[in-house]
């Protein structure tokens, strides 16, 4: 499969679910068939309103061999950088919309003989197209929900409220998951994958390395944590150009907000497609892709999620 | 209009292979500078390029029909040129499926491939096949999906798992080999298979690879030409069958030559499986006589040019000091030195007789 460009796609279909979340389903314009989207992948959403442009990244929640429609679950988050709000709010059936290639940075471990699923909220998303991968594979695997009591119902119903394997755990306040008990005695072979809150992943990380799980496999979602911070300015070495980074905006959409086309994929600091070379000034690494040491050496950043320690950043780009 | 497939040439015993001017002018010739060094020469697989082997995923020539046959020849001697690891079954549907649907798209009037849900029906007309299956059922076709489907393509292919920051060959169809084993490769991780490969470690070629195949997003596959020489236009240049094709390299002459040497490319082609999150290693070998190639005036003087600077390391692993002196002496009678065009392209539309 070669795609050049995006997927021209329109809004079939707009379901309320609960409160705050929506499913949208989204068809090929024109009719035909999306490429098969790997299980655990996402998409970056482009949206346009009348005076700008938001790109976020989602999980697919539909399988592999779901062509003819892609669909995702999008909480409206109070405090949003805009994405959700203006899904949940502006967006219509039978808009259109751009979407990326799905992009396969959570896939299914080839040679796990147990999947362990553990998510937290709606980082349940990339699971809603695994179980049924799993499932037709006739794997050995569970899948434990955590959320908070109002969404049990929710999630049951997305789940499938008599899948064999599925548990859907409340989670209110002071009730902490008991990762141990899920992670002890596993057998050899066993992978565990995590989605949720940064606080649900690091957790099941440690806990998992704490029983002597080996890294590889543990597997993370790990897009869409990009935070603000202070702003600074990054200056384009080649162009000569400088560009204000505000508090709430990544390094990326303030290179985009200014009409620069810098490269980027997963949004989420996980593919390394968006590095660019440092020149001068401090980066503030919040990426997934370069190592510890390639972190101090502090020659490339990841414009998606990484910011600058410095006032000023220079980038020979 | 399709493709006018010569159906009854051989790749061995009397080697009736030959290339027709078509494809002499569209032929992948690596070399678009004077010197060759090894690099990381990877670019995007799109549909386009400076030779029309570039415009479709998988490049379908005259040759289609007679390389599948000789495939089949090679598998029946050794059934272990075809082998996939039992975790790569995901693999193997996603590699069917990806084949189909772009030899198909590509090649209608050759390839038709109908979907309802999970029953598929195939039909390969150049091989005249017509096939119903349950996608997702190996016991509806006649072998496993992976072999069914690349003994209908031509060249190699192997398939990686990634796993553990790393790559591993855990399947392949290997039949048009230029001296290596999939039987002696098979399970090994990138650096080990790579093992053999001269001066390219030491400068990390390796390494920042590995680094960018890591990161290979599905629908944008990449590509990169490789070269070696052959004597004759054998596809299987295998180690298995070494005895058969090594002892060739000794029966060269001034005479002989520009008949016997071929130009071996492959256009090797690095796809992103999407339900097993694995990589599709395409390798198809195209071969061209060192007389088609003097047919072309700019391909002419460049090898000379390449020839005479590669390092001794590459003439060594490429297999050719038996010929390199014979060879080179015979290309630098017709250099005469002007500068030719950066790029592969032909710079012709014609060749001489």
């Amino acid at each position: 499969m070669i795609v050049e460009g995006k997927l021209s796609a329109r809004v079939a279909e707009i379901e309320l679910l609960n409160p705050t979340l929506k499913r949208f389903r989204f068809v090929p314009e024109g009719g035909g068939t999306f490429p098969t989207s790997p299980p655990g992948a996402h998409v970056l959403v482009t949206l346009r309103d009348t005076d700008r442009v938001w790109q976020n990244a989602y999980s697919l929640v539909t399988p592999p061999d779901q062509r003819d429609h892609y669909a995702i679950i999008v909480r409206r988050v109070v405090e949003s950088r805009g994405g959700s709000h203006f899904l949940h709010d502006m967006l219509k059936a039978g808009d259109a919309v751009e979407l990326g290639v799905p992009a396969s940075l959570f896939p299914i471990a080839s040679r796990a003989r147990k999947h362990i699923l553990i998510s937290g909220g709606i980082g349940v998303t990339p699971f809603l197209s695994y179980l049924p991968v799993l499932a037709l594979r006739g794997a050995n695997y569970e899948l434990h929900q955590f959320c908070a009591g109002d969404e049990v119902e929710t999630f049951r119903d997305l789940l499938g409220t008599d899948a064999a394997g599925v548990h859907v755990h409340s989670a209110g306040l002071g009730a902490r998951p008991d990762l141990a008990a899920l992670l002890a005695d596993q057998p050899l072979g066993t992978h565990v994958y995590t989605c949720g809150p940064e606080g649900l992943m690091d957790a099941v990380e440690e806990t998992a390395r704490g029983l002597g799980w080996t890294p590889h496999a543990i597997h993370r979602e790990s897009f869409g944590g990009a935070k603000g911070g202070e702003p600074f300015v990054v200056t384009l070495a080649r162009s000569g150009r400088s560009i204000e980074v505000g508090a709430s905006q990544t390094l990326l959409e303030a290179l985009e907000g200014a009409g620069i086309e810098a490269p980027c994929l997963c949004r989420g600091g996980a593919c390394g497609v968006c590095l660019l070379p440092v020149v001068e000034g401090l980066p503030d690494h919040r990426d997934h892709v370069l190592s510890d040491a390639e972190k101090s050496e502090g020659r490339l950043i990841a414009t998606c999620v990484s910011r600058a320690r410095s006032e000023t950043l220079v980038l020979d780009f | 209009m399709g493709i006018h497939f010569k159906t009854d040439e051989t790749f061995r015993d009397d080697f009736s292979y030959r290339n027709s001017d078509a494809a002499v002018l569209r032929f992948p010739f690596p070399f678009g500078e004077d010197t060759y060094r090894y690099s990381v020469n990877i670019e995007p697989h799109v549909k386009a390029g400076p030779s029309p082997a570039f415009e479709h995923a998988f490049d379908v020539d005259e040759h289609y029909v007679a390389e599948c046959r000789e495939r089949a020849i090679v598998l029946d001697h050794d059934p272990k040129r075809c082998q996939v690891l039992p975790h790569m079954m995901p693999a193997q549907w996603d590699t069917l499926e990806l084949l189909m649907e772009s030899l198909s798209t590509d090649y209608p009037e050759h390839f038709s491939l109908t979907r309802d849900g999970t029953a598929w029906h195939w039909i390969n007309r150049p091989l005249n096949l017509d096939q119903r299956f349950v996608f997702g059922d190996a016991s509806t076709l006649p072998c496993e999906p992976f072999e069914y489907i690349t003994r209908q393509a031509q060249g190699d292919f192997t398939l990686q798992d990634q796993r553990d920051n790393n790559l591993y060959v855990d399947g392949g169809m290997v039949t048009t080999q230029a001296d290596w084993s999939l039987e002696f490769d098979i399970g090994m991780s990138f650096h080990e298979w790579h093992g053999p490969v001269p001066l390219a470690h030491e400068i990390g070629v390796f390494d920042r690879a590995l680094q960018y195949l890591l990161r290979l997003q599905y629908g944008h596959p990449v590509r990169r030409l490789n070269w070696t020489m052959t004597i004759n236009p054998r596809l299987d240049t295998s180690p298995e069958n070494y005895p058969d094709w090594g002892p060739d390299r000794t029966t060269l002459t001034a005479e002989n030559i520009a008949g016997k040497l071929h130009l071996r490319v492959e256009l090797q082609t690095l796809f992103r499986l999407p339900r097993s999150n694995a990589i599709l290693f395409g390798i198809r070998c195209y071969l061209i006589s060192l007389q088609d190639i003097e047919r072309v005036k700019k391909w002419h003087k460049r090898l000379h040019r390449v020839l005479a600077t590669l390092p001794p390391e590459l003439v060594e692993y490429k297999g050719l000091i038996r010929f390199y002196d014979l060879l080179v002496s015979r290309l630098a009678a017709m250099d005469d030195g002007t500068p030719l065009s950066l790029g592969i392209q032909p710079d012709q539309t014609q060749l001489p007789a």
